[in-house]
């Protein structure tokens, strides 16, 4: 009797991990890998956001690759063209310039001229996109909210036997050259994102370092785009970061951390995509948020409940 | 004549077109200890962060033992103020004193067993290596100074800039400080330090810069701790003198009760 209870719950349980299947195991299978690819680089670059305090600036990246997207793609007449990542590179080391010119330059403090820079560069894309609407396949919910599943429409390349779709395999490029200028660039970020004073003193330019970072994050936000849009990219860029920073002390443990949030976030937005029939995008999202959640009361480092914890071995000491 | 540790010449910082800092000359030689002294908001850190270039001078040069700082770089070392940093950072104790080490490394050669030797050598120094896998944001103010001290410790370099070593830390950390200053001295390194406190500033360095905006004088301790030229740095500031005065009679008072 008990045994069948048992049994009747294995098969529950296979069953709901089986749901998502539904929708055919190879798509399944892309629609992860591509939530992955989109927020692990996000993720690893979000953390030195973080660290530098520019979560903001993430923010207004997100926001003014609009216009060079636009720009490009009346180029080119192509959205996969790889000339869109130049476009959104110089949108996004534009907006980074603007930024740090209206702050140096004039009186107006930095998130003032943050706030300045980015709507004025997004309000410019909307305008352009209004403008050549007929021409530019963009629509505006796509832009503000992402269309992750639309990657399963799109031409594919065969690979393998497979076919992989375009989409996918731009962002598995990106992600994997964001990982490896992370790898090959660690000591070079961690010295100028903590001490760019001593940075600067042994000749590490932080100036540079800052404005090449802004660059790879503009091209990794522009990948991201079609598949998170602009406001949730932000979500994917400081969230696993933020919680990562909550559950570890060490930067190389805090990254590493940061890549297994997406990676859970990416799986876990799919059964909710799923279950809910929503917007994959926001799914991952709700999910990364769920995890920050547990991080914040969970967290090793700084948690609430070990800082309970803590608190209450002192005075216990103290007594 | 030996070549001068540091020299600078008309060297001029300024923000928002507002100059803080107004042709300084000065040529310091190889192997003193040397104090920075000056009111507040005098340019003491502005002078070192534009002798280092992480402040852009808009004027005038420097040299280091002869040399542009480009071709000098690896043989000076720059310890910042410790407000400077965010100290919840993602670092460990060791982390921060292998810095000391990246300098030496090149951009990306990965620091290997030498580089953490010397990191643990100079921890020891300052009796941080039992908290070497300390996050240091667990640290208190003087440890951390420790921290920083160790770092630059591990750079090795033939001269140092300083910004406030002794600022907000404990009575033994600043002696284990100044303990550790004057063993550079006496191994041939040349160590500038910003200082703030004027009534040690006497008794701990060779030589004293006085600065305010200008360089107001430079020279041998005995020479430039004088009531005139102290009055000419902290201007109309009387009350800092009084209260240095104040302090000196107790003090005089404690020794002969």
């Amino acid at each position: 009797m008990v045994d069948l209870r048992k049994e009747q719950q294995v098969i529950n349980m296979v069953e709901w991990i089986e749901r998502p299947f539904i929708l055919g195991a190879e798509d399944v299978f892309y629609l992860v890998m591509m939530a992955f690819f989109v927020a692990l680089p996000c993720s690893q670059l979000g953390a030195f956001l973080v660290l530098r305090r520019m979560s903001l600036v993430g923010d207004a990246i997100s926001h003014s690759v609009l216009p060079g997207i636009v720009v490009a793609f009346l180029f080119t007449e192509d959205l996969s063209s790889p000339w869109l990542l130049v476009g959104a590179s110089g949108a996004g080391l534009l907006v980074t310039f603007m930024i740090e010119m209206i702050h140096s330059k004039t009186r107006v403090k930095q998130d003032a001229a943050i706030g300045i820079a980015f709507t004025s560069l997004f309000a410019i894309g909307v305008i352009l996109v209004s403008v050549y609407a007929s021409k530019v396949h963009i629509d505006a919910d796509c832009v503000v909210y992402g269309k992750l599943v639309s990657i399963l429409d799109h031409d594919s390349v065969t690979m393998l036997g497979y076919d992989v779709p375009k989409p996918l395999v731009t962002s598995a490029i990106v992600a994997i050259l964001t990982m490896l200028t992370v790898i090959v660039c660690y000591r070079i970020l961690l010295l100028s994102s903590f001490d760019p004073g001593m940075a600067a003193s042994i000749g590490y330019r932080p100036r540079i370092v800052h404005y090449a970072l802004m660059a790879v994050l503009s091209m990794v936000v522009v990948t991201s785009f079609q598949a998170v849009g602009a406001i949730l990219v932000i979500a994917l860029l400081i969230i696993p970061a933020a919680s990562a920073y909550l559950c570890s002390h060490r930067l190389k443990v805090m990254l590493l951390l940061s890549g297994v949030h997406a990676l859970i976030s990416s799986v876990m937005g799919l059964y909710l995509y799923v279950w809910m029939d929503c917007s994959f995008a926001a799914a991952m999202v709700v999910a990364g948020s769920i995890l920050f959640l547990f991080a914040w009361f969970f967290g090793p480092a700084d948690g609430i409940i070990i800082k309970a914890f803590h608190r209450r071995s002192i005075s216990l000491g103290n007594d | 004549m030996n070549i001068p540790a540091l020299e600078t010449h008309d060297l001029t910082v300024t923000y928002h077109k507002r100059p803080v800092l107004y042709g300084v000359d000065v040529a310091i030689p190889e192997g003193n200890l040397v104090g920075i002294i000056g009111p507040n908001g005098a340019g003491k850190s502005t002078f070192i962060k534009s002798i280092m270039g992480v402040v852009p001078s808009s004027g005038g040069w420097v040299k280091i033992f002869g040399k542009p700082l480009k071709e000098s770089l690896h043989r000076v070392g720059y310890v910042p103020q410790r407000e400077s940093v965010d100290w919840d950072f993602p670092v460990t104790v060791m982390d921060v004193a292998l810095m000391g080490t990246y300098g030496r490394l090149g951009l990306f050669r990965r620091p290997g067993k030498k580089e953490r030797m010397i990191a643990s050598e100079s921890l020891d120094k300052l009796g941080m290596l039992p908290y070497a896998n300390r996050q240091i944001g667990n640290l208190s103010g003087g440890q951390q100074q420790r921290v920083f001290l160790a770092r630059a410790l591990a750079q090795d370099s033939d001269l140092y800039l300083m910004d406030e070593p002794f600022a907000g830390v404990d009575a033994a950390t600043e002696a284990a400080i100044i303990k550790l200053l004057q063993e550079m001295r006496e191994n041939g390194k040349t160590v500038i330090v910003v200082h703030h406190d004027l009534q040690s500033a006497q008794e701990y360095f060779d030589m004293l810069l006085l600065l305010n905006m200008r360089l107001v004088a430079f020279g041998e301790t005995k020479d430039i701790f004088t009531q005139e030229l102290l009055h000419k740095t902290y201007g109309g500031r009387l009350t800092v003198l009084s209260e240095i005065a104040e302090k000196a009679a107790k003090q005089g008072k404690d020794v002969q009760p």
